[in-house]
């Protein structure tokens, strides 16, 4: 018999207008010992299952039906059922280790307190029981580290200590909500690992909530699918991922970015979008095409970025070197990629192309001119117009007070003021068209539309100058995975027909791989090698590369 | 035309701030006070029943009148009449309109030269920041009331007995002005901090915008909530530093008297018995003032996402 049993649970939030059903009778079951992935995209409903097994449902919303049994007993029965439960049979992993410790009380006093607030130990007997518990989930000197405070662990630490915090008072169900997404791929699969190990070895029922296939298909044994508050299919993780039945479920399998291959397109089965048909690309028309020459269009040489918060003393004790003398070049046409984690400098690079830092030394050239040794504000006007650049948010990268024809056409009537109000009109539909948004969207405001056609409106902004460089910081990290493939499509299909060059920052290394042509890694501000796709992902030269490749998680891992 | 009216107004019916104002009955009735007293005011040649500033409706005989409901009350003087037979309703409605364009200009001018200041402060940074932000925190020092009264000694040393009348009430616009506008300062720099590392920001220098179309285009627009919420506040305290200068005797001359000035003026009698001359204008004084409060307390409440 099944540990955790969901039955027909419906959650609803009443809200101004409508009630939203967040979940739709749901059911799914754990048995002991087994990983259950519950996968889908924001929206779909996902935590709100994880909250409601907890009962940590915020208002106004509540469950309206069906129940959970808990090792035979309908934990939602009454009230004090669930108080009783959760810490002590339900432990809780979330999703940022940076605000789940409290950062005034030692990892020790938090661990204590929970210990002792469930099971009935002295002092001593606690602090040996939480000393034990942080060698568990492998923190080294765990008898020193006790006393330390959450900030003197870095983010990967912290999460384990969250673990050990969810493992105080021996739970059987473990709830973890999207526990890696804050984290780095190389710390990431050490946190898998130790989910997967403490499972193990407790015989613990799992619930790993999340948003990424890959995980998914390392992680789970089965998968639950979950679509606007919907579960569409559930089943063995392999068996879901190679012969998913749903529409929906092939539709997410396809847009997630193969880690073992390249592909041109992205299969899209269902479409944010529509109304639209395919990507037609009107202000190819306007549009001033660079041939594609053997020319490097960027060139970076020996560049590097500090920063201090000396303002009192000069002495570069403080300063952090963000970018540390780094070289390469982008031929015209090319997309080339910048990897790295988070902290390797690869966003500070994006920003000194376009210049929104100057480098503290080194030089860049774009067309054979030094861009950062240009004083005037004029004649770096005529660079800003070439190099454009897409940001990772899409919600704090359009200026919300700002009608979506406003945002579009700021650049337009900046380098061309003599436009016609007729002319600017019909630049602006051809841009949001191009972007597969509809003329309608002109008129409306950011916030009606979804991160996905944000991110569209971005694209449509950086274009209205007609660049030859587009930098994108990290541009799908944001989106959901569907979403993410439409917009990779769409800025493969705009660097084909505009001979675009293209700079694509990402960590997401299957992502890299679809959309590059030359890949540099990047670490703690340093390059670890340039090359071509190809032959980084067959070859890697770099122990960083090799490492970053086997641990990033794979889709295909489920057919070995 | 008519269309794009009809849907701004459907657009208000359905915004999330005209929801939570007519769940909030304090916001409801403040505003219905406020916008009474800002028609009477506005429009008080036609709606107050006296001139109290035309010599021939003066009838001295008529003097220190009670208000209507008493014994000795006449009942054209609602509120009664003061030491020279004005009526105090007309002199108070006419009283609240000095009062009231005395708060909203010093507000106004302490607003604009507040977030400018904060604005360009918090957009620039550097040297410039730090002399600005310093010069809050001096201003800070320096309580308001005194502030006015250094202002208003100054504006009495150099303008002439005469002029100084006339400009009283300028004098005493800037001296309120110049004593609030730390807060509007600060709260823009801060709002700006924010506002300035997102992206859409660097979207905008990528593009090219200049920084002045940057910060008034872009960030001001979305720094207005904050500094809508302590306008309102600051208003209500504009009205009052306003009314304690001209009790004091250096604001608005009694021959224009504001609502601090008949304040004064009925202080002298208020032991004598006829209570009435003082009483109604500072009563009405703090139902102004503390409408504005509750609508601004109700205004930070809704606009302040980290409430919702």
């Amino acid at each position: 018999m099944s540990f955790l049993k969901i039955k027909n649970l419906s959650v609803d939030y009443k809200m101004r207008r409508e009630t939203i059903n967040a979940a739709k009778n749901v059911n799914i079951d754990v048995s002991k010992g087994e990983i259950l992935g519950l996968v889908g995209e924001s929206g779909s409903g996902k935590s709100t299952v994880g909250n409601a097994i907890i009962n940590l449902i915020d208002e106004p919303g509540r469950v309206s039906n069906g129940s959970i049994v808990l090792d035979g007993i309908d934990i939602h029965a009454d009230a004090e059922n669930i108080v009783k439960y959760r810490g002590k049979k339900i432990g809780l992993i979330f999703q940022d280790p940076q605000t789940s410790l409290n950062p005034i009380l030692t990892i020790g006093d938090q661990l204590i307190e929970t210990i002792q607030a469930h099971l009935n130990l002295s002092a001593n007997d606690a602090k040996n029981k939480a000393i034990n518990l942080l060698k568990e989930v492998g923190i080294k000197d765990a008898e020193t580290r006790f006393n330390n405070y959450p900030h003197q662990f870095s983010g990967g630490m912290r999460q384990r200590v969250v673990i050990s915090l969810a493992l105080c008072c021996e739970p059987e169900l473990l709830i973890a909500d999207e526990p890696t997404t804050a984290l780095d791929v190389s710390i990431q699969s050490q946190i898998l690992d130790l989910i997967k190990k403490l499972t193990k070895e407790r015989n613990l029922a799992v619930i790993l909530i999340t948003h990424d296939m890959g995980v998914i298909a390392e992680t789970t044994d089965r998968v639950a699918v979950m679509k606007n508050g919907d579960l569409v299919e559930i089943g063995p993780t392999k068996e879901l991922l190679t012969k998913p039945k749903e529409i929906y479920t092939k539709s997410l399998v396809s847009s997630v970015p193969p880690t073992n291959k390249k592909i041109s397109r992205f299969k899209i089965i269902e479409k944010e979008n529509k109304k639209q048909s395919d990507t037609n690309i009107k202000i190819l028309n306007r549009w001033v095409k660079k041939e594609i020459s053997d020319k490097d269009l960027v060139k970076v040489e020996s560049l590097s970025k500090t920063f201090d918060d000396s303002f009192f003393t000069e002495s570069s004790k403080n300063s952090v070197m963000a970018v540390n003398d780094v070289s390469f070049s982008i031929k015209e046409g090319q997309s080339f990629g910048l990897v790295g984690e988070s902290g390797s400098g690869k966003s500070t690079i994006a920003k000194m192309i376009v210049n929104l830092f100057k480098p503290s030394s080194g030089d860049i050239y774009f067309n054979d001119v030094c861009i950062t040794k240009i004083k005037s504000n004029k004649e770096m006007l005529k660079f800003r117009k070439q190099i454009q650049m897409i940001f990772q948010d899409p919600y704090s990268s359009l200026n919300g007070r700002l009608k979506v024809k406003d945002i579009v056409s700021e650049p337009i009537k900046l380098h061309n003021p003599s436009v016609t109000s007729k002319d600017l009109d019909d630049y602006i539909y051809d841009l949001l068209e191009s972007v597969e948004l509809t003329q309608q969207s002109a008129e409306r405001y950011p916030h009606e539309f979804s991160g996905g056609q944000r991110q569209r409106i971005s694209i449509a902004r950086a274009l209205a100058t007609q660049p030859r460089l587009l930098v994108c910081d990290e541009p799908t990290s944001a989106l959901d995975v569907s979403i993410q493939a439409q917009i990779l499509n769409l800025l493969k299909d705009l660097q084909e027909q505009l001979n675009l060059t293209i700079l694509f920052i990402s960590h997401d290394l299957p992502v890299v791989r679809q959309m590059c042509d030359r890949i540099a890694v990047l670490k703690n501000g340093k390059l670890c090698e340039i090359s071509n796709t190809e032959d980084l992902f067959i070859k890697p030269k770099h122990d960083y590369t090799k490492e970053l490749l086997k641990l990033m998680p794979k889709i295909e891992s489920i057919y070995n | 035309m008519d269309s794009q009216r009809l849907t701004l107004l459907s657009r208000i019916k359905d915004s999330d701030i005209y929801f939570s104002f007519i769940k909030s009955p304090t916001a409801i009735v403040s505003s219905v006070i406020l916008v009474i007293i800002f028609f009477c005011s506005f429009f008080v040649e036609f709606v107050a029943p006296f001139n109290p500033f035309d010599p021939s409706s003066l009838s001295l005989m008529e003097a220190f009148t009670p208000p209507s409901w008493s014994e000795k009350g006449m009942a054209k003087y609602i509120l009664g009449t003061d030491g020279q037979g004005r009526d105090m309703l007309s002199t108070i409605l006419y009283g609240s309109r000095i009062s009231l364009i005395v708060g909203f200009s010093a507000i106004l001018f302490s607003l604009l030269l507040g977030v400018t200041l904060g604005l360009t402060a918090g957009y620039f940074g550097g040297k410039y920041e730090m002399i600005v932000m310093r010069l809050t925190d001096v201003q800070l020092t320096v309580p308001s009331i005194l502030m006015a009264l250094l202002v208003d000694g100054i504006a009495r040393g150099i303008i002439s007995r005469e002029l100084h009348d006339e400009m009283a009430i300028y004098v005493l616009i800037f001296a309120i002005g110049i004593s609030e506008w730390p807060q509007f300062a600060r709260v823009s720099r801060a709002a700006t901090l924010v506002e300035k590392n997102k992206d859409y920001v660097s979207a905008s220098t990528i593009i090219g915008v200049s920084n002045i179309l940057i910060m008034f285009k872009h960030i001001l627009p979305n720094i207005m909530r904050p500094v809508l919420v302590i306008g309102t506040i600051g208003l209500a305290l504009a009205i009052i530093a306003e009314s304690t200068l001209s009790f004091l005797g250096v604001g608005v001359p009694p021959t224009t008297p504001s609502l601090g000035t008949l304040i004064r003026i009925g202080n002298d009698f208020l032991f004598s018995g006829e209570w009435w001359i003082t009483f109604f204008p500072a009563i009405f004084l703090v139902l102004l003032a503390f409408s504005i409060n509750l609508l601004g307390d109700w205004m930070r409440d809704t606009l302040n996402p980290k409430l919702n």
